[in-house]
């Protein structure tokens, strides 16, 4: 295929690099300056969806990432509203997504981001993510589809724009029905409207350049399509950068990251079921948000499945412990509980199971 | 012809490839209704040799490959 890369691709994921540093530096956690998966799992604690009380914030990226890609796409005539193609597997495969992230501790943007400040554990992460992808494009060539989507009314395609645009509404004028961390990442935040802003231009520079990371590794394997894959290395080498010119890279290593653990199955596993989830979805949790801003109602149901996973990951003690030194000096590598690697285990059939039937049917002849 | 309307990439692109690696046609139809899927199956229509022209009906686009 065409080796030409659309320079917004390029842009796209400058951006994005920029911006996970940027944020970073003014107030979000280490590594996850912009973390899909992170912050909807904080909408969910700020929302009390789940009570995990270090991770609650309404997290003003994720409204800007979709307002961004609203506003452009109406702009632009490309607003669309459909749906209708396998709505209730995709939340499903939404959830399932989330909870594979968080067993990680990271969706595939947070995976590149903490590439970049030399956390080896998330190259273990990547090893996995590229497994998943491979299953997921096995089942595409066999045949694999949720079905087709329709056009629908325009309230469809504006379901999550809305509820963006109303968090962003309440939280300004009652932030006191929301909670909000004291201490833990929940609690590291970047100046509100700075953040907002910033995620508005990026949502935007998604949009209109299809930046997607499971989009990447996929058409490079598909069809020797490396125009997305760009975006994916562009992102690694600013923030590698970025976090050099700032002092915050130290090297390479797999110990004590910052909002990591050093459980490597566990690791890979999760990323497993992130890559092959996110290949049967179309997307990975960004494209997600930014679809979904265009008006696709499919992945608006994704992302609030997105949501409910994130709650049930921290109400079912299934998402991974990051790495901790203890005040005597003891070492704890972290990972996750049992009831994560029985939720693994069983997402990891049910993905086979949804993988298997969705392909196309062999017809009879009598 | 290739009908993919209402089908999130990359599927439009992996139907165009099927049909262009099972019988090499000289001229492909395909339909797709998303920018986005005319800009993917344009790529990989070029890199298959192909010259395309599209036809815009009411946000459903009609897309001719030629040899």
């Amino acid at each position: 295929m065409s080796k030409r890369v659309n320079i917004w691709v390029l842009i796209a994921g400058f951006a994005v690099g920029v911006a996970a540093v940027l944020l970073t530096f003014l107030g979000n956690p280490a590594n996850m300056g912009f973390c899909i998966a992170c912050f909807l799992r904080d909408i969910a604690g700020a929302t009390k969806l789940h009570s995990a009380a270090v991770v609650q914030y309404v997290r003003p990226e994720i409204i800007g990432l979709v307002l961004g890609s609203a506003i452009l796409s109406m702009a632009t005539g490309e607003f669309k509203a459909r749906a209708g193609s396998s709505p209730a597997v995709r939340f499903l495969l939404g959830g399932f997504v989330m909870i594979g992230a968080l067993v990680f501790l990271g969706c595939p943007l947070r995976m590149v981001i903490r590439m970049g400040g030399g956390d080896l554990n998330a190259f273990v992460g990547l090893a996995g993510f590229a497994i998943g992808i491979l299953i997921g494009i096995f089942f595409l060539k066999k045949g694999f589809s949720l079905k087709r989507s329709y056009n629908v009314g325009v309230t469809e395609g504006l379901a999550l724009p809305g509820v963006v645009t109303a968090l962003l509404i309440l939280v300004i004028a009652a932030p006191g029905l929301f909670a909000f961390s004291q201490s833990g990442p929940g609690s590291k935040t970047a100046p509100f409207y700075v953040a907002l802003v910033i995620a508005m231009a990026v949502g935007a520079l998604a949009q209109k350049s299809r930046l997607c990371m499971v989009g990447g590794m996929r058409d490079a394997v598909l069809f020797r399509d490396f125009n997305l894959l760009s975006g994916f290395g562009v992102i690694f080498v600013t923030v590698l950068l970025g976090n050099i010119i700032l002092g915050n890279f130290h090297g390479f290593s797999a110990y004590l990251q910052p909002i990591a653990h050093a459980s490597q199955l566990w690791n890979l596993l999760g990323m497993v079921i992130v890559g092959w989830g996110s290949v049967l979805l179309g997307g990975c949790p960004l494209r997600q948000l930014i679809l979904a801003g265009e008006g696709n109602g499919d992945s608006a149901v994704t992302v609030f499945g997105m949501i409910v996973g994130a709650a049930f990951a921290h109400n079912f003690k299934l998402a991974g412990a990051a790495a901790s030194l203890a005040e005597d000096g003891t070492y704890s590598a972290g990972g996750i509980g049992p009831n994560g690697k029985i939720a693994v285990a069983v997402i990891l059939v049910v993905l086979a199971w949804i993988s298997l039937l969705n392909l196309p049917r062999k017809k009879k002849v009598n | 012809m290739v009908d993919a309307r209402g089908l999130s990439c990359p599927l439009p692109v992996v139907m165009v490839q099927k049909e262009v690696n099972k019988t090499a046609p000289d001229e492909l139809e395909v339909l797709v209704d998303a920018k986005v899927c005319v800009e993917n199956v344009t790529r990989f229509a070029a890199s298959c040799g192909y010259a395309v022209t599209v036809e815009e009906t009411d946000g459903e686009y009609k897309m001719i490959l030629k040899k």
